[in-house]
């Protein structure tokens, strides 16, 4: 069974960007995600929403990705936020600790709703 | 004709294109008739062109020619010579020698003659045509009897039985070609349990090639029985037949020992063609390197090693098949038939599968031109469930020694029972397969889907680390799953060949020096099982890793109890 490849598409809206991801996150979308986050950043967005709604995997090296983009974030004052996680995602998201660095979403809606209640607060 | 005959000294000389068989004089019966040696002429003897370009008789005392075959008729005292020709080919002389009464021969005798050498010509010609095919008949019978003694040899010494093990079918097939080569297959049983497979092919035919074959027989056979393993088996063979072994002969030759009660199949390659594994992601080819036996003394043999699961089958064949050729002079090919094992879905039998695809491949008129021979071990699908049960506590350590097969059923208190084994190849993207094999598997379980997608997620990471780390993602290295439950708990044993290196604790990473960019961000395979399961138990000996994953079916989920 081979790996299957991620895609990435970036939406920018006012203040935060949005990157919807579909299909797995494994070591084959390490290019895929860098570029995206690139993209995000480029607008100088406070906040990019990881929109994982379309991933139906996520393995080791794949949250090693994302701590990556973690930190990337954090080195320029960006919040990383996430949505669309399965359950069981947001379950590895809270035992990796994860969810302590970057807010986690049921989905889109209530990510911007979410992000605009902090950003008002900020 | 008989009273002219009694007055002449008369023989024959052999026809010159045929010096190898040389027509003998006719017996003579009189004593009178001088016997004259068979005369040979040599094709390029300027005489024959003389004999061809003057129909009718010569005088041989006055013929002036620097020819060998002249000279020695004037020794034999041949005074008169007619050359008989059929269809413009000189196949014989009539010659005589003085007349009895002195006198020369007179213009009648040598009408009469010619007229005979008219008749005698053909005749002769058809005489000739007659011991030709008598004699190519007798040369064809010798190769025939030739062929018997092979076929005999060989069938003599092919196995009259296939082994029965339960929870396993073997099928063996031979069709030799009508030039019998020198394709052999073996099957060795030892007292613990234990089936050796042998397969090979000698590169001669016919009678030589079919003594080696049953030197080679043999000789493994016994070397077999004193050492355990196939690389090692090869290697003594090896070198005691190639003293006797004759220049240009060799043997190819795969040796492979089953271990019927685990699945295990050990395996060492002479220079014979790659054995297919079909299992669950696909069909491998089972590669280890090995010169052919009897070219030189002192090689060493790989050895390697596959675990066979329930549905696995394995095809030992020769170059007969692959090298079939069709009636648009195609071959068949080692693509094709790796194809087609991968397409065999199961219930027909594996050799009456591929044998009705070549059939359909060569067309009805095919002349066989080498030998086919293939053998083909298939493991029960669910068959060998409770064996590998009452097995289990010895396979989970791969350390401790294989028990007899009699050991089968002497455990009856284990509580595990198998639900499903695999050997995936270790190629990026396969822990996905594992996590469906084992999911799949594990339905009639009903565990909640937290419990079951945690266990799914461990099985993937403890996969891809046994692919990565274990076996250094080599395709042709596999993982192999075992995957068993009890009344109250699963277990996925997920082992690799990678035991020399050591599978360091799983620590907790620390997220906010990752975060830093102080460690690298990679790290949470092992701390992620740990998490997700309920235990978790490291083994290693010298060539394996193995992580076992249990998970509680009844009560709250380790995982559930951390989050």
């Amino acid at each position: 069974m081979p790996a299957r490849t991620l895609e990435a598409h970036v939406r920018h809206q006012p203040a935060i960007a949005i990157i919807d991801l579909h299909g797995e996150v494994n070591a084959l979308a390490e290019n895929v995600l860098n570029t995206a986050y690139v993209d995000a950043e480029s607008q100088e967005s406070a906040a990019i929403l990881l929109n994982f709604s379309g991933v139906d995997y996520i393995n080791s090296t794949g949250i090693a990705l994302i701590v990556s983009l973690l930190a990337r974030a954090r080195k320029s004052h960006r919040r990383l936020l996430a949505c669309g996680l399965s359950d069981h995602y947001v379950e590895i998201f809270q035992i990796t600790r994860l969810v302590d660095f970057m807010s986690v979403f049921p989905d889109e809606t209530s990510a911007l709703a979410g992000w605009s209640v902090t950003a008002a607060n900020e | 004709m008989a009273t002219l005959r009694q007055r002449f000294q008369q023989f024959w000389i052999g026809w010159p294109k045929r010096q190898a068989k040389v027509i003998p004089t006719p017996q003579e019966t009189r004593s009178e008739q001088m016997v004259v040696p068979p005369l040979d002429i040599a094709p390029n003897d300027p005489i024959v062109a003389y004999f061809l370009s003057s129909p009718g008789p010569v005088e041989v005392d006055k013929l002036h020619l620097d020819s060998p075959a002249l000279q020695a008729m004037k020794v034999a005292g041949v005074k008169l010579t007619i050359p008989l020709v059929s269809q413009g080919e000189l196949v014989g002389l009539l010659n005589l020698g003085s007349r009895l009464s002195e006198q020369d021969y007179s213009a009648d005798d040598r009408g009469l003659l010619n007229t005979l050498a008219t008749q005698a010509g053909p005749a002769v010609r058809v005489a000739q045509l007659v011991r030709e095919h008598q004699s190519q008949a007798r040369e064809r019978e010798r190769i025939e009897q030739e062929l018997r003694v092979a076929r005999l040899i060989q069938h003599t010494l092919l196995p009259k039985d296939l082994p029965a093990l339960p929870g396993w079918q073997l099928a063996a097939y031979y069709q030799a070609a009508r030039e019998v080569g020198g394709d052999f297959y073996d099957f060795l049983y030892f007292e613990d349990g234990r089936l050796g497979i042998v397969i090979g092919d000698v590169t001669d035919k016919g009678i030589p090639a079919a003594l080696m074959m049953a030197s080679t027989r043999s000789v493994l056979r016994a070397v077999a029985q004193r050492l355990i393993t196939p690389g090692k088996v090869l290697e003594r063979v090896n070198d005691s037949l190639c003293p006797d072994t004759p220049p240009n002969m060799f043997v190819t030759c795969l040796y492979a020992v089953l271990d019927p009660s685990s699945g295990r199949l050990q395996y060492a390659n002479a220079g014979h063609d790659l054995p297919y594994w079909r299992h669950s992601a696909g069909v491998s080819e089972l590669r280890a390197t090995g010169m052919p036996l009897g070219l030189m003394p002192g090689m060493k043999y790989e050895e390697k090693e596959v675990m066979l699961a329930p549905g696995d089958s394995v095809l030992f064949y020769s170059d007969g098949i692959v090298e079939a050729h069709n009636s648009r002079r195609k071959m068949f090919g080692f693509p094709r038939l790796m194809k087609l094992v991968g397409e065999h879905a199961g219930g027909m039998d594996l050799k009456d599968f591929l044998l009705d695809q070549l059939a359909m491949f060569t067309g009805p008129d095919w002349e066989q031109e080498d030998d086919v021979t293939l053998v083909t071990l298939q493991r029960s699908e669910g068959y060998g469930v409770s064996e590998i049960a009452t097995r289990s506590t010895t396979r989970a350590d791969e350390s401790t020694p294989t028990p007899p097969s009699d050991a089968i059923n002497r455990v009856p208190t284990d509580p595990w029972r198998a639900l499903g084994e695999w050997r995936l190849p270790s190629e990026a993207g396969n822990e996905r397969q594992a996590m469906k094999l084992v999911a799949d598997a594990i339905q009639v379980l009903n565990m909640p889907t937290k419990q079951l997608e945690e266990l799914k997620t461990a099985v993937a990471e403890a996969t891809m680390n046994a692919m990565e780390h274990g076996n250094h993602y080599q395709p042709e290295v596999p993982v192999s799953i075992l995957l068993r439950c009890s009344e109250t708990a699963v277990s996925v044993s997920i082992s690799d060949q990678g035991g020399s290196q050591p599978i360091p604790d799983p620590e907790a990473p620390d997220l906010e020096a990752k975060l830093a960019e102080l460690q690298s961000p990679r790290g949470w395979g092992l701390f992620l099982i740990k998490n997700l399961v309920d235990e978790m138990h490291i083994t290693s000996d010298e060539t394996h890793h193995t992580i076992e994953l249990i998970v509680n079916l009844k009560g709250e989920s380790h995982a559930s109890k951390n989050s």
